[in-house]
Parts: structure tokens; C-alpha cells; sequence
């Protein structure tokens, strides 16, 4: 089964990121690569992917005519932003739980872990043949 | 021209795959270097074949992945040389094998290769890759593509399924007689799963994937012919060759899901349908019914009959009724639920449905309400049951089943 496992932080890490330590953030960091080196041992990894923050988004709309309007917003008032993202194919839901709440305790500043909410979503499937 | 334009050579090379697997694994008594080196092999013939075939083709497999194995052994300087020699040496190109080929190639291994790689020590996903590959003869390329992972994720999950083993000390070997209707029962829960992944083609057609449904039923004819008498490995192969029968009026011309009363039966493949009832039928006389034989009985029931309306559902409901003492099987509970409803009406479904909305493990399927939806709508309520089949939609994990749900929700008829 694929799960996507969706990485809100809460705004204020955003704000607050530039504040973290040098070591703070290499151990985020380093936790990261450890859980996707991990997930990619088990075969279970399909895709992980970090985001630039939402500051750096945009927003795109298809025109009917000329090229697509890009604009700097406007973005729904969230108190959490999405900052990453995996897909993982795993045995069971039960498995997909227990990689998230690992992935929600990355550690952030002094080390101490996050508890990043992360919400768990199941990626739609074929039809079974047999019931 | 490649080897995936002549399916013909493929299927040759698929079926040398397990016989030359359990030879070099014999030779070398180290099953997952074995496994490498038979598919550094495969691959290979696949680059060398089309250009012509070798006549030994079990041979020629032998003696290259010996060969690979020879070369595993040797330093990380031969190991970055191979490729450019292997590349040029006349010997491994496609000249007939005669000589150093083992008596070890005539026997068949292919039955102690499925216990091995079904083994239940192994999680489900690793026991289908690694089956897939050692038995079924596919690339890792190729099983990533089915499942829609990267192939470096399948790679590794086959390679977990090979530390599993090692680690474990499952031997190549058949299991002993007392453990052996076990261990058979997760061989065909592992072609069961490899044949239920092989669904209709909705995740797009520029995807190249392989027909795991059809591998699935190519391993099941694989095993019966290994194991004739077992009743539920024929009821396996019955299963599904009866639920494939159907896959042509399975989807409508834009992908999306017909449902069993709306399919075109004429589209349903008779030879596949005469196929899998003669084998159960014939599994039914030897006695000692399974599961799979039952759902097999059940499945040609349905393929047998001329409509919905037209189905012998007394002896489906029959047949669900013994089948539900042999499996705790919530499915099954409800399939039974249409069952009843067919032979005693659906006020009848209605009130089991409701014995069961307890059940932990429905839950989170869609089915239940789906099934009520179809139920109330036979009572006449269709206003309840396009709020039923809203429901549904809303709990499907599938987008064919999602769209076919609204639809029908949609075209419920106002009260």
C-alpha cells in the first residue's frame, strides 16, 4: 500500500530557522538522511522530497488565452506550512503510522525533537480483482 | 529488434529461470549470490538473444551466471573490468553451451524455489518481489514498473528478502511433510497477492507494465502441474483464470469500472471460463475442499450463468455458507450478504449487514456501504441508497470504484 506523508511545520519555524544553530541544523538534517537511507534499505522509499519555504512560493493560474498568471499569492492564513513530503510503499497502515511518528520526532533546536505533525494520506489504488 | 518485441523469447527465458536458479544455487550453496548471478545472466541474454538464439538456451543461462558468480569472487579490479569484457568475450556470446553443463540443470527445482521465496518468515511485499524475480524470471526493472516504485526501492526489497533467508537459514529445500500444507498455503497466498496487484491498466498507458495477473496465472499452471493432485493449488489456478476470464468486460472504453450485472458477458473468455471449471469441478470430486476452491466454484457459478438475474444464487449462498466457517474472512461475510439478499430478499441483506457493522476490520472500507446502497435500492428506497453509494464513494481507496460509485448515486431514480 502507498502512503504520502505530508510534513506541516508550524509557521514559526519558518521564521525561527534562520536562528537554529549551524549543529542544530545539520543534525535535522543528518536525521533526515538516516530515516530516508532507512525507508530506501526496506524498500519501502518511493519518493522523499524537502520543499523551499512558502515564502518562495507562487501561484499559478492556467489562462484561457497568453501564458499562465503567476502571483506571490494570495495563500490561505495556516498556522502550519508544508515543508516536505514522502510517498513509501509499505505492508500495512500500521507501518505507515509508525514511519511518520518517526519522521515526527526530528530533532530541532538543542536536539529536541520536533513532534512534526504529519499527516498521513493514502494514495489511491487500482481495483482488487478478487474481493 | 529487443527481447521485449519477441515475446516469445521472453517467455522461453522466464521459463528457464527456476531450473537454472536451483542448479547454481546447488553448485554454490549461497542462494542470494545465486540469485544475482542468474539475473546479471537474464539480463544479459536479453541484450544477446535477439541477435540470436543459442540452442541450450537452460545452458547457456547456467554457464553465464556460473560464470558471474566466478567473477563475484574475484577482486573489485575484475569486478570493474567485467563489464568491458564480458562485452567482448566470444564465449559468452550466443554459441551453444555443450560442455561443464551439470546433470544438476535436469532437475527442477522450481517447487523448493517457491518455498523458499514464499517462505512466511519474509513480509508480503519482499515474498512477492523476490518470487517474482527468482521464480517468475522478471527483471527488477520490470516488477518495479508493475508496482510503481523506483527500482532501486525494489532492488532492495528483493535484497531484504534474500538477507531474510540467510539470515533465517530457510534452506533451498521442500519443507517437511507436518510443515508442509502451511508453508503450501503461503506459496498460494503469495500468488493470490501477485495475481490481485495485476489489476486493469489504470495508472496510465505510457506505463510498459507487466501483466502480473497473467505471471500470476503462469506460476499458478506452474504449480499445478508440479502438484496435480492438491485440490487447492488447482482451486487457485481455477480462481483466477475465472476472475481473469473476465477482465475484458471488466472496464468500458474510458477506463472506467463495469460492474459484474452491467458487464458484457459475451466479451468474458469462454475457453479461460471451460478451463477453470473443469478444474475445480474435478478438485470438488477428490474431496478435502479449501477456500480457493470454494471462491473457485463460486466464480464459475457466475461466469456460468447466462446473467445476473439468471445466477444459481441458493447454491452461491451454499458455498459462501461453507466457506465462511473455513476462513474468518470479513469479505467473504459480506459477499455472502449479497448472496442472501439474492435468495431472500434484500430486507434479509439488510439485517446480517447490520450484524456486522461491528466488525473492526470494515471499518474503513467502502463496501459495506456500497452493498447497502445496492440493497436499499432493491428494497425500493433509493433515496437512502444514493446517500449509501455517496458514502461509498467517500471511503474508496480507487478512483474507478469512486467514479462508478457517484455515477450510481447519481442516476439513483428521485422519489
Amino acid at each position: 500500500m502507498k502512503f504520502m506523508l505530508l510534513m506541516n511545520c508550524p509557521r514559526n519555524v519558518e521564521q525561527t530557522l534562520s536562528t537554529w544553530s549551524p549543529a542544530d541544523f545539520q543534525a535535522h538534517v543528518a536525521f533526515m538522511k538516516r530515516l530516508n537511507a532507512d525507508l530506501q534499505q526496506r524498500g519501502e522509499l518511493v519518493l522523499a522530497e524537502g520543499l523551499d519555504m512558502p515564502t518562495a512560493a507562487r501561484i499559478v493560474r492556467g489562462q484561457q488565452k497568453g501564458p499562465p498568471l503567476v502571483t506571490d499569492g494570495p495563500f490561505a492564513e495556516a498556522k502550519e506550512f508544508l515543508a516536505g513530503f514522502w510517498i513509501v510503499d509499505c505492508s500495512s497502515r500500521e507501518r505507515a503510522v509508525a514511519i511518520a511518528g518517526a519522521a515526527s520526532l526530528a530533532p530541532g533546536p538543542g536536539g529536541k525533537p520536533m513532534q512534526i505533525p504529519i499527516e498521513l494520506r493514502q494514495v489511491m489504488q487500482a481495483p482488487k480483482l478478487v474481493e | 529488434m529487443t527481447a521485449a518485441a519477441q515475446p516469445e523469447l521472453l517467455a522461453l527465458l522466464r521459463e528457464q529461470v527456476p531450473r537454472v536458479l536451483g542448479a547454481v544455487a546447488r553448485r554454490c550453496s549461497d542462494f542470494a549470490a545465486a540469485e544475482d548471478a542468474v539475473q546479471d545472466a537474464l539480463l544479459q541474454a536479453l541484450a544477446a538473444w535477439p541477435a540470436g538464439r543459442p540452442a541450450n538456451p537452460g545452458g547457456w543461462l547456467y554457464h553465464v551466471a556460473c560464470r558471474r558468480l566466478a567473477d563475484h569472487r574475484d577482486s573489485e579490479r575484475t569486478r570493474r573490468h567485467r563489464e568491458a569484457t564480458v562485452a567482448q568475450d566470444p564465449a559468452i556470446g550466443t554459441a551453444d553451451v555443450h560442455d561443464d553443463l551439470d546433470d544438476d540443470l535436469l532437475r527442477d527445482d522450481t517447487l523448493p524455489l517457491l518455498f523458499t521465496c514464499c517462505h512466511p518468515a519474509l513480509t508480503e511485499p519482499t515474498a512477492v518481489a523476490l518470487t517474482l524475480r527468482a521464480v517468475g524470471g522478471l527483471t527488477t526493472a520490470e516488477i518495479a514498473a508493475a508496482f510503481l516504485v523506483p527500482e532501486a526501492t525494489m532492488a532492495q526489497r528483493i535484497g531484504r528478502a534474500k538477507q531474510t533467508i540467510a539470515d533465517s537459514g530457510i534452506p533451498l529445500a521442500l519443507p517437511d511433510p507436518p510443515e508442509r500444507p502451511a508453508r503450501l498455503r503461503a506459496v498460494l497466498h503469495v500468488l493470490y497477492l501477485i495475481f490481485n496487484e495485476g489489476h486493469v491498466a489504470s495508472a496510465g498507458a505510457q506505463l510498459v507494465r507487466v501483466e502480473l495477473a497473467t505471471e500470476a496465472i503462469r506460476l499458478a499452471r506452474l504449480l499445478h502441474r508440479l502438484l496435480p493432485d492438491d485440490g487447492e493449488v488447482a482451486g487457485l489456478l481455477a480462481l483466477l483464470l475465472l476472475t481473469d476470464a473476465r477482465r475484458g468486460a471488466r472496464t468500458g472504453p474510458g477506463g472506467e469500472l463495469v460492474p459484474l450485472d452491467e458487464q458484457d458477458r459475451g466479451r468474458w473468455d469462454r475457453a479461460a471460463i471451460a478451463e477453470g471449471s473443469a478444474l475445480v469441478t474435478a478438485a470438488f470430486h477428490r474431496g478435502n475442499v479449501g477456500a480457493f476452491q470454494l471462491q473457485a466454484a463460486i466464480a464459475a457459478l457466475h461466469d456460468e450463468a447466462p446473467s445476473v438475474a439468471a445466477t444459481d444464487w441458493p447454491q452461491i449462498l451454499a458455498l459462501y455458507d461453507v466457506l465462511r466457517r473455513l476462513a474468518d474472512n470479513p469479505a467473504v461475510e459480506l459477499n455472502r450478504v449479497v448472496a442472501l439478499a439474492m435468495v431472500h430478499g434484500p430486507v434479509a441483506g439488510l439485517a446480517r449487514l447490520d450484524e456486522l457493522a461491528q466488525e473492526p476490520r470494515l471499518q474503513r472500507s467502502h463496501r459495506p456501504h456500497a452493498i447497502r446502497g445496492h440493497l436499499l435500492a432493491m428494497a425500493g428506497d433509493h433515496a437512502a441508497a444514493a446517500a449509501c453509494f455517496r458514502a461509498a464513494a467517500s471511503h474508496a481507496d480507487n478512483l474507478a470504484e469512486r467514479a462508478w460509485l457517484l455515477r450510481k448515486a447519481a442516476s439513483s431514480p428521485a422519489d
